[in-house]
């Protein structure tokens, strides 16, 4: 049993905390939020470059072949540094779907550009009436002269304005909450009758929310009528990916509370002799080195392909929103004053972390996922089930 | 990074199952029970004799001394097996807490004296630390040990000592100097219990068990040669042994027998025509602890792995007992909520028949001794010192 990072995956790691010292401080943090689509595209050029595009695809494809761990690593290292740029929504949930459900010319066509930075994408998949539950999707799609259309709206797309393609989750048969009856679309972010509405979410960057008026989709993505069986993985491969960016978060508040309290002075002394503030940030490293604990119990069950890793996930899930609340809401509290102004980095990762609680459900909702998993017996033993229900 | 059993760990978890279908019986569990029975030492004594005759009492223990070289994986499998028929860890002060400070500093007469004694449970230790004025501040401990000739002369008390009612020996930590540094004066001696002098005294505790004792030490005459390593050295030799106190100190494997045990109750626990398990908020509690408890398993996986690479622990060690211990009282308090108003009743004479639940006032026992684990063996307070300024540098 070991817990150790192989040396490419150091080595990933090690680029990228360096990127981001020399290109994430605060103020340079801030000019990429400006920018267009709240990204640096000099910087997603870098990244191409750096082969960082590369990684989660497959060797066939000009990837590097990674998988959950090497995922991890480079979510971790984004997340310390508050980095902006898109990958989740590009690389791992667009790029993901493609290569697991896209036909060989596809992925052969599209895969590629997203490797050299040449391709934004998005995957629309939430709607108005949804919440959290990933299958209730009114959105429809029909065919029509030998054309699928689609019609409906999708809501908080991540990445959704600046994408040039978009995969969209849309009803083929069935009640708008059956998890059967979903198919996945291409369609490109020009099409005729798609309207974009671009938004910033609270953390800076930005979502859409796009109205489908008769779009014709380029291709189907996957089986029609069985979407479930491709955007499930998709977005449990996406949680491990967000929770792995709060661990690197929650690690740089930690860190910059600790800071903060060794070097402000009140009363004579310094705010971190006070024991009191000392047992508090106790318990933020036991809460940070929780959610550590639980990433690499889930990455290494995904990795192994574990019975045991939709559990692991779903645990994973509820505690980086627990653990995330407590270090966010201490860290401003410790900064006093300085914790509720925007100057300070602190708030910009809290506000991440937020974020990061809401996508693909919060704390709550998967911890009622985890009670209903383990409190029901498994149909042979008896024994409480951690596996995903087919 | 990689988690996976290999095919010998599958097979070595075989060979657990195996070992705990035959070699713990309800007899045992009985005899053991929440150790208030009769035939406590008797039933531990048979069972750990048990775990010595299939090579496994003594894991951590260099081989040469009657040690088993397991892997972390394999120390994993065992405790896990282990919670799952809910049989008892070994007692810990003969083989896990004196054994290594015998290895490290012991002279070669007392590692054959006693370590073969400990392995085969013939002798059953106590830990002689704490004192009414020595708690938290355990460096000011006053049991003094005056040398004279080939002697030392024990006087003083110790406070809060498990199970000194069945120890044939006690590990003490005496003051044989007064020193500046209070620690400097402080040296490590082995007493046996049997000794003119030494007086047991019972103290009662609010789960109603006799675990706990005042011994008292009127001038004791105890040989020299009982003295391990060097006079003024014991402090130092007592800390080296929080390393290896390490690998249970989380009680893992106890919580989650604990957890699906309380699953199970609250099951067949009937709440306005539903299982209490349907109850979101009794579910959203018990979730709650199983995923920290999740976490905590990795986090004592990750401290073995790097101590199984010879490395230094990482900085989460020292959260091990804050942890399990914070967990350990929330599945206490949990379990007093589902047994509801019978958690106040007194089993007393009455069978469990007669209130009709199985549980009645285990709960609460459960719950009043789990009070001590947030104070015993490093407070959370000062666990959280510790952690505070050697982790966080502060």
């Amino acid at each position: 049993m070991n817990f150790n990072l192989s040396e490419e995956q150091d080595m990933i790691r090690d680029s990228i905390a360096r990127f981001v010292t020399e290109n994430y401080e605060l103020e340079q943090r801030n000019a990429v939020i400006a920018q267009e689509h709240g990204f640096s595209k000099e910087h997603w050029q870098n990244y191409a470059e750096l082969g960082w595009l590369s990684i989660p695809f497959a060797e066939e494809l000009g990837g590097f072949g990674g998988g959950p761990i090497e995922s991890m690593v480079i979510m971790q290292e984004f997340g310390r540094g508050l980095v902006a740029e898109p990958y989740l929504a590009t690389v791992l949930l667009f790029g993901g779907l493609l290569q697991d459900g896209a036909n060989a010319e596809l992925k052969g066509e599209l895969i590629p550009k997203i490797i050299e930075g040449e391709l934004q994408g998005a995957f629309a998949y939430h709607e108005r009436q949804s919440r959290y539950e990933l299958s209730d999707i009114a959105a429809r799609a029909c065919q029509k002269d030998g054309n699928w259309m689609l019609d409906g709206e999708k809501t908080v797309v991540l990445n959704g304005a600046a994408a040039d393609k978009i995969i969209v989750a849309a009803r083929t048969s069935g009640e708008q909450s059956d998890e059967t009856g979903l198919t996945l679309f291409l369609v490109d972010g020009t099409a005729d009758g798609l309207e974009r509405v671009a938004f910033r979410m609270t953390d800076g960057s930005e979502a859409a929310n796009i109205r489908l008026s008769g779009v014709v989709a380029e291709a189907v993505i996957g089986p029609v009528g069985a979407g479930m069986s491709l955007m499930t993985p998709a977005i449990d491969r996406a949680r491990l990916a967000i929770c792995a960016e709060a661990l690197g978060a929650m690690d740089s508040l930690n860190n910059q509370t600790i800071e903060y309290c060794k070097n402000r002075k009140q009363f004579g002394v310094a705010i971190a002799s006070f024991q009191a503030l000392q047992h508090r940030m106790v318990d933020m490293f036991g809460a940070y080195e929780n959610a550590k604990s639980l990433l690499y119990r889930a990455v290494c069950a995904a990795d192994a392909g574990d019975d045991d890793a939709y559990r692991s996930l779903l645990a994973l899930k509820v505690m980086t929103g627990r653990a995330g609340r407590l270090i966010g809401n201490e860290a401003i509290q410790m900064h006093g004053g300085m914790g509720v102004s925007d100057e300070l980095a602190i708030g910009h990762y809290v506000k991440r972390l937020m974020v990061i609680n809401t996508l693909f459900g919060d704390a709550d909702y998967h911890q009622a996922l985890f009670a209903r998993l383990v409190n029901t017996p498994a149909a042979e033993t008896g024994q409480a089930t951690s596996a995903r229900a087919a | 990074m990689d988690t996976r059993f290999s095919d010998a760990d599958l097979a070595f978890r075989d060979e657990v199952r195996e070992f705990f279908a035959h070699a713990w019986d309800n007899e045992l569990r009985a005899k053991i029970g929440n150790g208030g029975s009769k035939k406590f030492r008797e039933g531990y004594d048979e069972w750990q004799r048990r775990l010595y005759e299939k090579g496994w009492m003594a894991p951590g223990w260099p081989v040469e001394y009657g040690g088993v070289d397991w892997s972390v994986t394999q120390s994993l499998i065992f405790n896990s097996e282990r919670a799952r028929v809910g049989a008892p860890d070994k007692m810990p002060f003969g083989v896990v807490m004196l054994a290594p400070v015998l290895f490290n500093y012991g002279s070669e007469e007392q590692k054959a004296r006693f370590l073969p004694r400990i392995l085969k449970s013939e002798d059953w230790w106590c830990q002689g630390y704490s004192e009414p004025g020595a708690g938290s501040d355990l460096a000011s401990l006053q049991t003094r040990a005056e040398r004279v000739g080939d002697q030392y002369i024990v006087n003083g008390s110790k406070f809060w000592i498990t199970y000194a009612q069945y120890a044939d020996w006690i590990f003490c930590l005496v003051r044989t100097e007064s020193t500046a540094r209070k620690q400097e004066g402080i040296s490590f001696l082995l007493i046996d219990m049997k000794s003119p002098g030494v007086t047991v005294r019972p103290i009662e505790t609010l789960d109603g068990y006799h675990h706990l004792n005042e011994v008292f030490f009127e001038d004791v005459h105890v040989p020299a040669e009982n003295l391990v390593g060097e006079e003024g050295k014991g402090w130092t030799y007592a800390k080296s042994l929080l390393v290896h106190e390490r690998f249970s100190i989380a009680e893992v494997a106890e919580s989650k027998r604990g957890l699906a045990e309380l699953r199970e109750l609250a099951r067949a626990e009937v709440n306005g025509g539903k299982s209490l398990l349907d109850d979101p908020i009794f579910a959203k509690r018990l979730s709650g602890i199983e995923i920290d408890l999740m976490a905590l398993e990795y986090t004592e996986l990750r401290v073995m792995a790097a101590l199984a690479e010879g490395a230094r622990p990482g900085p989460e060690s020292s959260l091990l007992k804050l942890q399990g211990t914070d967990i350990q009282q929330a599945l206490q308090e949990l379990s007093m909520d589902a047994t509801a108003y019978y958690s106040g009743a007194l089993q007393g004479e009455l069978s469990n028949e007669a209130f009709g639940h199985d549980f009645v006032d285990t709960a609460q026992k459960l719950y009043f001794r789990g009070r001590a684990a947030t104070i015993y063996g490093g407070s959370n307070e000062i666990q959280k010192n510790i952690t505070a300024r050697h982790v966080l540098g502060l």
